[in-house]
């Protein structure tokens, strides 16, 4: 029951790492991914009216505009990174529907792992836009005093990404579980479809504020 | 009573408190929250697809609050590292 709540079952080893199933399912998001992203880039060029073409353009846009409205002005950059955090989680999301699988974002190795990715991406970003000292600035900018909250502050925003992505679609699979021991199957349909329905929610959600954090560093001094 | 007992006990009853209070406060917020929300909507009906977004993102947000409250009794519950396995 332990395991099985915050992580996954070990299904293999690769010498000294294990292989859970979270890390299997994760590679089919991946795949699954990478296989319509080939399909529509193929679309975009060579039958540039079609129904794909126009479905990627709507994608793109979204998906910039999301950036755009969280992080002020959007790099490619940003509006890429933040594109890989949405239409991972999202189709994490979808999987984690399909019979005998669990979404890869229920395991808290996992979301941690894409809030790390948030955590690394604000100061590469930062020291990117600013320089090294632009960006090691803001954490004194209102008083030097201040310096170990603002760390503080992006230590435990980072643990709220992961533990609420974590905690809202384990606590998805949970219910349905528990509904189906109690009452019987068919029963926590309706529930399955508020999973999904936040589950989708929780990405762009995800994707928002890992905009908004690294907006923030990118805009560091660039507003009074 | 053993050990053990008292701090089965003790989980189990700060399980039940933290998910009961944390519920609570996320069904203030969010209540509070949906009233504005249908408020604004009232008042500007041009302006509801935005602002049904910023409610539908407001609302996740402060329901993260109760899903931590979840996290933390679970732990609690199934991960409790006070317990010793197999007493």
């Amino acid at each position: 029951m332990t395991t099985d709540l915050f992580g996954s079952p070990v299904v293999a080893w690769l010498g000294p790492v294990p292989v859970t199933t979270a890390m299997l399912t994760s590679l089919l998001v991946t795949g699954t991914l990478l296989g319509v992203a080939a399909l529509l880039g193929r679309a975009v060029t060579e039958d540039p009216d079609g129904t794909g073409a126009a479905a990627a353009r709507g994608l793109v846009r979204f998906v910039d505009g999301v950036a755009t409205d969280a992080a002020g002005h959007a790099t490619p950059t940003l509006g890429t990174f933040a594109g890989t955090l949405l239409l991972f989680i999202a189709t994490s999301a979808v999987v984690g529907q399909l019979p005998g699988l669990r979404a890869p974002t229920a395991d808290l190795a996992v979301t941690a792992a894409l809030a790390l990715l948030v955590f690394l991406a604000v100061p590469v970003a930062g020291i990117r836009a600013r320089g090294v000292r632009g960006y090691l600035g803001h954490y004194a900018e209102t008083s030097v005093f201040l310096a170990p909250i603002e760390v503080i502050s992006e230590l435990s925003r980072t643990v709220a990404l992961a533990l609420r992505l974590f905690g809202n679609m384990m606590s998805g699979h949970l219910v349905v579980a528990l509904l189906v021991a109690l009452v019987g199957p068919l029963v926590p349909i309706p529930l399955m479809a508020l999973d999904l329905a936040i589950g989708l929610l929780q990405a762009y959600i995800f994707t928002l504020l890992a905009c908004v954090y690294v907006g923030a560093a990118i805009r560091v001094g660039a507003q009074p | 009573m053993s050990d053990q007992t008292v701090i089965a006990v003790a989980s189990i009853l700060g399980a039940a408190i933290v998910m009961g209070l944390g519920a609570l406060g996320a069904a203030l917020g969010e209540s509070r929250l949906g009233a504005a929300g249908m408020d604004a909507i009232a008042r500007q009906p041009d302006a509801s697809a935005g602002l049904t977004r910023n409610l539908l993102v407001g609302l996740a947000m402060i329901e993260s609050t109760a899903i931590f409250a979840l996290v933390i009794a679970l732990v609690l519950l199934f991960a409790n590292p006070f317990v010793v396995a197999g007493s």
